[in-house]
């Protein structure tokens, strides 16, 4: 048997398969979810979530409009700390610490974890500024450094090519879906570990949505990535780990190429395929 | 008939579509069983007519595979559909692939059975029937399974196989005695040898029709896998 046969014979077929999942990277847990519960007042939006997130790896939540998908997309860095109404329970421990501790400093934790959301919003200074803005507000303000992480988190965005002589215009006179990207520029040049991303594409037209969908299947590769939507089929195109809500309860997680050919749990199948329950 | 999974989508539309689609599939399916018989009818009892008609009703077959394939390509560009949607969609495409081929078996059989018309070389009769009844009953099970949506018999449907072929093989050591008897024999008993063998697929071709079922309703591929490992998938008692 030659060698090249003994390659094929030594391949596993199920990781074949499975594509996305065959592991170069390791299972290493970035994001944990331990028994939360979120209330509004009175109304329990979340009840008792609880599911791991990995490293580098894109986690979407899918689930009709109210089931709380957004709402534990918050919970990670900690943006429903300024609605007055929410009080929270259990734990999300990133890389092992839970976020929800009392020494743990907001302003420092969202530098860990970026969210970008549905509208982009740029602010109204160039370009330029809009990238640099999270360095700035740290203090940097070496033009050399600033200079080259603009550059880096644009190319990171896909922007560069497109942008690299209009760095001094307004971010304003860009499209949307160019300011979409410009946002999420905006998001890693302070190098975080994790992205939120909430419906990041819903306002976009196909074409750029199609090129956030390219951007996110690059960014993995550096960082954590969770994303809402409601487009399931982009759900489809760019996760690894689909998990579907409703009113509140996840009801099922699992390996997206899985979740969407064979449901275990018949509330997902009846959402997925578009039928009522 | 258990249809609640075709429907019940938001989309009335749909519900219409893969309903259509499945009754679709069902007329073939019909249409291939009743080639099959008239095929081997015209082959023993020599019924010329018989045998014309079937040749050119697999033109028809094979319109309605192509229709079939088109419609299934269509709901799945505008649809893009999911879970047990797709797979039932796959399953089809999959399932008019093998009545395809069985019809072309039908085909086969009516070819020689105008081939070996007036000829005593139609040996032996009585196995010949047997089996044909034995692949026919095999197929039309696995129709209705598929019609019911229901692997409940599939582990049943499956078993038969190996009476299918312990039958062929008991048919060849036949038709190799006649050969060796005479040489002279040779070239119309291997006309009977394909007769045969068309049968025998055609038990090959329902048992996959069975291991696509199983994959539509359980999401589990079940191909190329022995008879016990598939009755332990499948989790049926026979």
């Amino acid at each position: 048997m030659s060698a090249q046969q003994e390659r094929t014979h030594s391949i596993d077929m199920s990781s074949v398969l499975r594509g996305k999942e065959a592991s170069e990277h390791t299972n290493e847990v970035c994001i944990k979810v331990e028994n939360l519960n979120l209330f509004y007042g009175e109304k329990q939006a979340l009840h008792g979530i609880n599911m791991e997130m990995l490293k580098k790896r894109v986690t979407a939540y899918i689930g009709p409009s109210g089931c709380g998908k957004s709402t534990l997309l918050r919970c990670i860095n900690r943006m429903n700390d300024l609605v007055d109404s929410a009080r929270i329970d259990g734990k999300i421990l990133l890389d092992g610490e839970n976020i929800y501790d009392k020494e743990v400093r907001v302003a420092a934790l969202r530098r860990r974890v970026g969210m970008v959301f549905q509208k982009p919003n740029p602010f109204p200074k160039s370009i330029f500024e809009n990238v640099a803005y999270g360095l700035r507000i740290q203090g940097v303000n070496d033009k050399r450094i600033l200079e080259e992480t603009v550059e880096n988190a644009l190319r990171g965005a896909a922007l560069w090519d497109e942008m690299k002589d209009r760095l001094n215009d307004n971010a304003l006179g860009m499209s949307g879906g160019q300011q979409q990207r410009l946002v999420i520029a905006r998001a890693i040049a302070i190098e975080p570990e994790v992205l939120l991303l909430d419906e990041p594409a819903s306002a976009l037209d196909p074409i750029s949505t199609l090129k956030i969908e390219e951007l996110i299947n690059e960014l993995k590769e550096k960082y954590t990535i969770v994303i809402v939507t409601h487009n399931m089929q982009q759900a489809a195109r760019v996760s690894d780990y689909t998990a579907f809500m409703y009113m509140g309860e996840l009801i099922e997680i699992g390996a997206t190429s899985e979740l969407f050919t064979n449901p275990v749990k018949k509330q997902t199948e009846d959402y997925i395929t578009g039928r009522y329950g | 008939m258990d249809n609640s999974k075709l429907g019940h989508h938001i989309s009335e539309q749909f519900n219409k579509e893969l309903e259509d689609i499945r009754n679709k599939v069902l007329t073939m399916g019909g249409l291939v069983e009743q080639q099959i018989e008239n095929a081997v009818e015209a082959y023993t009892t020599g019924n010329m007519e018989l045998a014309e008609q079937v040749i050119k009703g697999d033109n028809q077959v094979d319109a309605m595979e192509l229709a079939i394939d088109l419609e299934c390509t269509q709901i799945m560009a505008l649809r893009q559909p999911t879970a047990f949607d797709l797979r039932l969609l796959i399953t089809v495409l999959r399932v008019i692939h093998e009545i395809e081929r069985v019809g072309d078996k039908a085909e086969r059989i009516a070819e020689m059975a105008i081939k070996l018309a007036g000829s005593d070389s139609r040996f032996p009769h009585h196995e010949l029937e047997h089996m044909a009844e034995l692949v026919m009953g095999m197929l039309h099970d696995a129709l209705d399974a598929f019609a019911r949506m229901s692997i409940e018999d599939v582990p049943a449907i499956t078993a038969l196989d190996d009476n299918v072929d312990r039958e062929y093989d008991n048919i060849l050591r036949q038709l190799i005695t006649r050969m060796m008897e005479d040489p002279r024999n040779i070239t119309r008993t291997l006309d009977v040898l394909w007769t045969v063998r068309a049968l025998e697929r055609i038990g090959d071709h329902a048992c996959y029709i069975c291991e696509h079922l199983v994959y539509m309703i359980k999401g589990e591929d079940v191909r190329h896998l022995s008879q016990a490992e598939l009755e332990d998938r499948v989790g049926v008692a026979k």
